[in-house]
């Protein structure tokens, strides 16, 4: 699969080290569902999945928040609007929003994970009455490295969605929570047995966030996370991404702590 | 005490204790209350209460030269709030600030030590509880001190 060239509309700082890029889609019938990612390409530089960020029913431009970590990464964030970059996807599976109706949802996101979450709180939201209760969780390393801080503040501001936040470690002038982001499954009210979880952040954050679901009586077919791991290919051929059965390019990124049960949590893999 | 005791029977900590027990506990409690932006307790000041937060907010800081006073931990309804009661020296680790407006259930700990020691199988119960909230929170502070939010390069 060739990457498409695509003209960058936007580059947004959110934070020291990473950007959003607003991204003119290679035809007018694109889509993509939350949860999914594309292959980003920085000519003659390198490829990276990043995944999407932006809102399922606004297609207009592809949303995609980057890290700056390595090469790749670093020019693809140093673009400016009127460059191109090469695309390729969507790929992979999404959250499945369906399992959620008529029950209640937590979102939990660690770090930089808000930004594949993100299309799911605005599926949601877009989507309110078809859902009971809905909390937000996140975790950041400090107050100044929240991600999409000023949606954060709206979203606050709703009646219709509970959101907790939390950070690793804070000034004395900070007013909110500080530890981590498990510390907050306790504050919020659903019902564990009929609940379904989205999760994604750092790979610790989320073993110890579905402990913690699991341990209040979470089942495993309602708990989905986002694994990103060595995902080169993004169709599954070059077996890079393979987790025990999976390939996470499209067996995932997210799957069901069901899927990953027996295979995918272990040290080795 | 009748008043004590009907807030602690109402605890998920003493959940599964018997009315008995839980009168018993009462005895060494009072209820109290601090107001926003007071101290509870400053690091290196003597340490003989424990306090169990009905509302509020409570924020555990440390003094740094490097990087000013840091908020290591915030502590919210239903936590406990000190534990150097427990053994000597008996004196704070941290600073504890009152974030927003605090109700809380102030035990005291050498009474607390006493009724433990006269029944050992209340002492036994309030241990077993003290030891999983303990380890709860030092698992929390070990990821917490994984910094996994940082970036890698």
């Amino acid at each position: 699969m060739r990457p498409a060239p695509c003209r960058i509309v936007s580059v947004e700082r959110d934070l020291p080290d990473t950007y959003t890029l607003e991204i003119e889609p290679p035809g007018s019938d694109w889509r993509f569902l939350p949860g999914q990612y594309t292959m980003l390409y920085a000519f003659g530089i390198g490829e990276v999945p990043i995944s999407i960020s932006g809102d399922p029913d606004d297609t207009t431009t592809i949303v995609q928040t980057i890290r700056a970590v390595g090469a790749v990464t670093d020019a693809l964030v140093a673009k400016q609007p009127g460059d191109f970059v090469g695309v390729r996807g969507p790929f992979g599976t999404s959250w499945d929003t369906k399992a959620a109706e008529g029950r209640d949802v937590l979102i939990i996101a660690g770090g930089v994970g808000l930004a594949p979450l993100r299309p799911v709180v605005l599926d949601v939201l877009s989507h309110r009455d078809r859902y009971e209760n809905v909390t937000l969780m996140y975790g950041a390393r400090s107050p100044g490295d929240l991600l999409f801080a000023d949606q954060l503040q709206q979203w606050r501001g709703r009646f219709d969605l509970e959101v907790l936040i939390t950070v690793d470690q804070a000034q004395h002038t900070w007013r909110g929570p500080v530890g981590v982001v498990t510390s907050l499954i306790g504050r919020s009210s659903f019902d564990p047995d009929d609940a379904v979880a989205y999760v994604c952040g750092p790979e610790v954050m989320m073993r110890f966030t579905i402990q913690e679901l699991e341990r209040r009586g979470f089942g495993d077919d309602r708990l989905y996370v986002s694994m990103e791991r060595n995902m080169k290919c993004g169709i599954g051929l070059c077996g890079h991404c393979q987790l025990g059965r999976y390939f996470v390019c499209k067996d995932g990124p997210v799957m069901t702590c069901a899927q990953m049960a027996g295979s995918c949590w272990i040290r080795e893999v | 005490m009748s008043e004590v005791f009907d807030v602690l029977v109402d605890q998920p900590f003493f959940a599964g204790m018997t009315d008995g027990q839980i009168r018993t506990v009462a005895e060494a409690a009072t209820l109290v209350s601090f107001d926003e932006g007071g101290v509870i307790f400053v690091e290196g000041g003597p340490a003989s209460d424990t306090y169990l937060i009905l509302e509020g907010d409570i924020a555990l800081t440390l003094r740094t030269q490097e990087h000013g006073s840091k908020i290591v931990q915030t502590l919210h309804r239903g936590d406990f709030v000190g534990w150097s009661w427990m053994y000597p020296p008996y004196r704070w680790s941290f600073d504890a600030n009152v974030q927003t407006d605090v109700q809380a259930v102030q035990f005291d700990g050498p009474k607390l030590k006493k009724i433990s020691l006269a029944d050992s199988e209340l002492g036994y119960a309030l241990m077993r509880r003290f030891t999983e909230v303990i380890i709860n929170r030092m698992q929390a502070l070990r990821i917490q001190l994984l910094d996994v939010y940082s970036t890698f390069r």
